[in-house]
């Protein structure tokens, strides 16, 4: 099993790495990339706080979206809000169980169903609506495979053939030692684990290049996180200011 | 009338969401620039003949790109996070009224994002069939010059959009890159030109504005005996009207900017139109480039200082008041020597409002009683700025003044009213004879709309706050049916109930006064 452990154990670390790396690079970028004018969808809210408000209903409630489509909503929030239950379940694999968790453990066991529930309608759309199936690329129908094969895996682990969850926990927890180079840290001889494991190495990996830059992206839409102020409060972008401080009229024109 | 269906209305209220076709709309886009007009704005004109492309096109195409979504941040996020969930596909008046695949907003985007993400993202560069991303070809463009002038740039779709996904900036972006390779839009670009040469969009000199303003002068003198000032360049007048060129002479847009007049001269406040700034409109807004938009605008800074006003006042148009809202202030701002106890700038029906709530217009709400009213939001009001000093202000207010001087008032069906109004069909730079056809498609939710209260709520006319939308609706509504003069300028219905107390104007001409018989 040394051979499969090492194996994974490296995948991982590459993995979390590109996850974090690849993602913070993108934050950086757009936070980096000025916004030159006030472009919130109105009536927007004209203060910080009422923004946050905002935010916070689209990014929990997925609010404009339940103003769109009833259905669609139904099956996004089923899946997202299942993905954090089960994302909050499985933090048992890195950090010691504490009250909040084991509170938590058969929530997180039954999202797993919603959530392949949530994310099999999300998919049937993409055959079923025209419109959807029109704008669907291979790599969106991939994704939905990629999230139904995790949460199928995951599944089959929790209630048909159970792993050897101790062993899993001691991989996990011996990643930063790389103790998966040692007989003691590796992982369980069981093929539908290596299955999920590998499954979501995938997904992290191709996190930071994939349009589920969605969930960091959200928060840098302007037409979302910008207070509608612009009487009260000027706002000017670095390059549109260097035009005014040189009095020129085009970019072209500026001296660097 | 055209060789194309004009759809038929049912007068239920709603559109069918139809079923995708593809191409329904290809073609060729609206007239393109020529090298003239390019050059006025700044844009390259190494192109031989229209509809050529100039040199390098792909590289300065990409190099523009790159350039762009370096300065915005909408673009660069907006090109990375859709993901195909397809809330806003039906959104879209043009989808609806064309069916053409490419008019969904997220299919409209994806003509950009293909390329974007071919050249300039890891998945596109290394698997580009599996993310749909293309190679920038001469189709590709064609494609971009027709559909991205099939955006009204009405940011319908951005509402639905669980991210606020804004195609309209996509589309901004794209014309903006189109420009610099050779294929600016005739329609935009000319009407650009004559703002910077002669001061407005018609292209109508000062001396011939003049002579406009005093032939009103004498119509309104006709019509209620009183000499009613349309005052141009007077230096030291408090307010600084600026208003679409339309309101100087096209109908209905003059009957509003006769009520503009009329309310100013019952408060008794100073005002004045401006010849350097005479026009709201600012299209460098519809092609996306922050330069132009910013020299549209310096004109009324300009204007502001050399007339020495205290307070900017914007007329009846859509866009014109999102980029006075929402960007004066950014592009030509601060405006720190104008009276900072008034929003800067104001709308006219924000100075209306008030003067209606403070008692100071006496009103006859007879004088519309052959009416039945109904109000289109135009979309850059409801979606891309405000009213008064709340969120929402842009809905209530210009119902506050229509009631207020209206007995019967009907709005249209929830969903295709207030922030989720449905473009007239003509806005963001399309309102041009060349894109017909797609006028005439694109109005059908709103026609619909429409239908459905003058079928069963006895609706006679339909009240709208922007020059374009105003144009559009005389022009293209006949083609369904209902009749010119069914479109009112909300100041029109402000004009007609009010009953004017004030015999002299507090500007009036003082050596006119003496020939004065009444
Ligand atoms: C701030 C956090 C997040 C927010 C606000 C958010 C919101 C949304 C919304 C509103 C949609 C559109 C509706 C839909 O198609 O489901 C969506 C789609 C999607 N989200 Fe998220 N999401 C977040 C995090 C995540 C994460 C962490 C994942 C990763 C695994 C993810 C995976 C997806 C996928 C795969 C889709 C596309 C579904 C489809 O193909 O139809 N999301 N998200
Ligand atoms: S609603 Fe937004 S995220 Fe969904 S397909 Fe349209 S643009 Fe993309
Ligand atoms: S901005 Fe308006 S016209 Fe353009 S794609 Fe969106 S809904 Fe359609």
């Amino acid at each position: 099993m040394t051979f499969v452990s090492i194996l994974y154990g490296l995948l991982f670390w590459a993995a979390t790495l590109i996850l974090v790396v690849g993602v913070g690079m993108k934050i950086r970028q757009y936070w980096n990339t000025p916004a030159p004018l006030k472009i919130p969808t109105t009536p927007a809210p004209v203060t910080q706080g009422g923004v946050v408000w905002r935010m916070f209903r689209e990014v929990v409630f997925f609010e404009s979206l339940f103003r769109s489509n009833k259905i669609l909503w139904l099956f996004a929030f089923l899946f997202h809000m299942s993905l954090w239950l089960v994302l909050i379940r499985h933090s048992r694999y890195f950090v010691g169980m504490n009250d909040l968790l084991v509170f938590m453990q058969p929530f997180g066991r039954y999202a797993g169903i919603t959530m392949v529930l949530g994310l099999a309608g999300l998919w049937a759309r993409r055959f079923l609506v025209d419109r959807v199936r029109y704008i669907s690329a291979p790599s969106d129908h991939l994704m939905l495979a990629l999230l139904i094969g995790i949460g199928m895996s995951g599944l089959m682990m929790s209630f048909v053939s159970h792993t050897d969850v101790t062993q899993v926990k001691a991989f996990f927890g011996g990643m930063l030692t790389f103790g998966f180079f040692g007989a003691e840290g590796g992982l369980p001889a069981d093929p539908i684990v290596l299955v999920h494991l590998l499954l979501v190495a995938v997904l992290m990996i191709i996190f930071p290049i994939s349009k589920l830059l969605h969930a960091p992206g959200v928060f840098f839409s302007p037409t979302r996180n910008q207070v509608d102020n612009p009487r009260e409060k000027r706002h000017v972008s670095p390059w549109a200011l260097e035009l005014e401080r040189q009095g020129k009229t085009f970019l072209s024109e500026l001296n660097k | 009338m055209a060789d194309y269906e004009i759809p038929k209305l049912t007068g239920e209220g709603y559109t069918e969401v139809p079923a995708v076709k593809e191409d329904t709309m290809k073609g060729s886009g609206p007239f393109i620039a020529k090298a003239d007009f390019q050059k006025a704005m700044g844009f390259p004109t190494d192109f031989d003949a229209v509809g050529d492309l100039v040199p390098n096109w792909k590289e300065r195409a990409l190099e523009k790109m790159a350039d762009l979504k370096s300065r915005y941040r909408s673009l660069q996020v907006y090109l990375d996070i859709c993901v195909k969930c397809g809330a806003c596909t039906d959104k879209c008046h043009y989808f609806i009224g064309t069916s053409d695949a490419k008019n969904m907003p997220v299919a409209r985007q994806d003509l950009l994002r293909k390329v974007y993400r071919r050249y300039f993202t890891f998945a596109g560069k290394y698997f580009p069939k599996l993310v749909g991303a293309t190679d920038l070809t001469e189709e590709v463009i064609k494609d971009w010059y027709n559909y991205y002038h099939q955006c009204s740039q009405c940011r319908r779709c951005s509402v639905f959009c669980p991210y606020g996904i804004d195609t309209a900036e996509i589309s901004m972006a794209a014309r903006e890159i189109l420009d610099h390779i050779g294929y600016g839009s005739k329609y935009n670009n000319e009407i650009i030109g004559k703002v910077f040469k002669i001061g407005n969009n018609l292209g109508l000199p000062g001396m011939a504005l003049a002579d406009t303003l005093e032939g009103l002068e004498e119509d309104v003198e006709m019509d209620t005996g009183i000499k009613v000032r349309y005052p141009l360049d007077e230096e030291g007048s408090e307010i600084l009207l600026v208003t679409p060129s339309a309101d100087f002479f096209a109908e209905p847009h003059i009957d509003g900017l006769i009520g503009y007049g009329k309310v100013f001269h019952e408060t008794g406040v100073t005002w004045t139109f401006s010849s350097h700034a005479s026009e709201a409109a600012n299209f460098g807004m519809f092609i996306g480039s922050y330069e132009n938009m910013r020299r549209v605008s310096m004109r009324i800074r300009e204007a502001a200082i050399k007339l020495k006003v205290k307070r900017i006042v914007f007329g009846e148009c859509g866009h014109a008041w999102r980029v006075a809202y929402s960007f004066l202030n950014t592009l030509a701002g601060p405006f720190d020597f104008l009276d900072q106890r008034y929003p800067i700038p104001q709308h006219i029906l924000e100075y209306t409002v008030g003067e209606l709530e403070k008692g100071s217009l006496t009103i006859d709400k007879s004088e519309n009683d052959d009416k039945v009213l109904t109000f289109h939001d135009s979309c850059n009001v409801a979606r891309g700025s405000r009213m008064g000093n709340y969120p929402g202000g842009q809905f209530e207010i210009p119902r506050k003044v229509i009631k207020a001087v209206c007995n019967h008032f009907v709005d249209m069906p929830a969903d295709t009213i207030h922030d989720a109004t449905f473009c007239c069909g003509g806005g963001g730079g399309l309102l041009t004879d060349d894109l017909m056809e797609l006028r005439v498609k694109g109005i059908q939710p709103r026609a619909e709309a429409l239908k459905h209260v003058t079928t069963h709520y006895g609706v006679t006319h339909m009240a709208a706050i922007c020059a374009i939308c105003k144009s559009q609706f005389t022009k293209v509504l006949p083609y369904y049916g209902f009749t010119m003069d069914q479109i009112v300028s909300v100041h029109q219905l402000v004009s007609n109930a009010i009953i004017l107390q004030r015999q002299v104007s507090v500007q009036a001409r003082p050596d006119e006064d003496e020939d004065d018989d009444d």
